[in-house]
């Protein structure tokens, strides 16, 4: 239920940066830029750190044969075991630095950076 | 010097002195049997006697690790036949162990079918008894690790640790795979630290203790992950026993380690091998050719003798 809300929440906050983005001119350039991907591969995230606009969605892919998560150090997304090839995407409404890690293998860390 | 009788007639026996034994600690390819007698390990290479030499053991269990249900991938597609391999194994052991403990990684996903699977395996061993600790793909489903708890862990602690004696041996089963914190290594938490505090502060000096848990409770590689954070402080409460085995899984491969009366064990998984450490890019399974890979599968036997405060283990392959 709180999972719900919160979906629709960032679902609402997406619609209005994309709202906004558009006024700006900048909708065209944001879909050119298409949606970054992160690898998941021998226990890593690639890249690891990587620079997004606000209302980014991005998606993290594990090639590894071992399930992986991707979990917000502050707990603002968490993803199931990814098993292999399996997706996680997370669209960034909002600008700041989130930290992430593998809940699994905790070694595992990467950074979205939201301008 | 009693203890360096003990020791003298213990190395005339086994023939490796403990320098040996340092020597063998390196990789073991094959299998170690080992005892250890007034805190002086001693061993010998394994060949193919298990059983033999611990005929008159008071307590006998097996420890199996990392089946791994629900595994699908080149480095092992039958992971249910490698576990009834293994189970058919304990069951032609020449002393009949008196329970199973799996440390762990019981399945791949945390899926029902594959807890069932395991659960459905195990019946076929002769012991009846299993005791288990889950590792971190146990925890996967969307309880976080409720499942586990209601199939295997009902009468444990917090995520699922307890304590349990056999025949003077005190039993302690940690969980080192929840709440673990980016950056960082398995963790324990202060709740059950201080349970595993209490639990041991009653017992005498000269029980001998057995500890299990998923992730190593020593430092075997920090890098990729292989050692728990807070083992020290656990490790800390064990420092009055005479006699300390610690007993882990999750990185599918033997290593060991003597420091003061605490031996440290880890058993091979019973679904694939994993890399040594730092040998590749990744700990992530490591394919072998098929016909080897029973012989990096295996399962640790695990001997008691009352009186003589040894304690033996014995690590045979799959093959």
């Amino acid at each position: 239920m709180r999972g719900h809300l919160r979906a629709l929440v960032f679902a609402g906050s997406v619609m209005v940066a994309l709202v906004l983005s558009g006024v700006a001119g900048r909708s065209v350039h944001a879909e050119q830029a298409g949606t970054p991907e992160v690898k998941i591969d021998n226990f890593s995230f690639g890249p690891a750190t990587i620079t997004v606009a606000a209302g980014t969605t991005v998606t993290w892919v594990n090639r590894d044969d071992i399930p992986h998560t991707v979990v917000s150090a502050d707990s603002v997304f968490k993803s199931k075991a990814l098993d292999t090839d399996e997706k996680f995407t997370y669209t960034f409404s909002k600008a700041g630095t989130y930290s992430y890690f593998c809940s699994l293998h905790p070694k595992m860390t990467g950074q979205i950076v939201v301008r | 010097m009693e203890q360096e009788d003990k020791k003298s007639a213990d190395l005339h026996d086994d023939g490796v002195d403990r320098r040996g034994f340092l020597k063998c600690m390196a990789w073991a390819g094959t299998g170690l049997v080992w005892t250890m007698s007034g805190g002086v390990p001693v061993s010998q290479v394994f060949a193919k006697s298990i059983g033999k030499q611990n005929k008159s053991a008071d307590l006998t269990f097996v420890q199996i690790s990392d089946s791994h249900m629900g595994f699908n991938k080149p480095a092992n597609t039958d992971v249910i036949g490698t576990l009834k391999t293994a189970i058919d194994q304990i069951n032609g052991l020449g002393t009949q162990p008196e329970f199973l403990l799996h440390t762990g990684d019981i399945s791949h996903l945390s899926k029902p079918e594959e807890f069932d699977n395991v659960d459905q395996i195990l019946k076929s061993a002769n012991a009846k008894e299993v005791f288990y600790v889950p590792g971190e793909h146990d925890m996967l489903d969307d309880g976080n690790g409720k499942a586990y708890l209601e199939r295997y862990g009902k009468s444990a602690k917090g995520a699922g640790w307890y304590s349990f004696d056999k025949k003077g041996v005190h039993f302690i089963g940690l969980v080192n795979v929840v709440n673990l914190k980016a950056g960082g290594l398995g963790t324990l938490g202060q709740e059950q630290l201080e349970w595993m505090e209490d639990d041991v502060q009653h017992l005498k000096h000269s029980t001998p203790i057995v500890v299990f848990a998923h992730i190593p409770l020593w430092s075997v590689y920090p890098e990729w992950g292989w050692g728990t954070d807070d083992s020290a402080q656990a490790l800390g409460y064990l420092k009055k026993f005479g006699s300390v085995t610690v007993l882990n899984g999750h990185i599918h491969q033997i290593m060991q380690k003597v420091e003061g009366s605490v031996t440290f064990h880890t058993a091979r998984s019973t679904a694939f091998p994993q890399p040594e450490p730092g040998k590749a890019a990744s700990p992530g399974p490591m394919k072998v050719p098929a016909e080897q890979l029973k012989s990096v599968l295996g399962i640790t036997d695990v001997n008691f003798v009352k009186g003589k405060h040894s304690l033996a283990l014995v690590d045979s392959t799959l093959a």
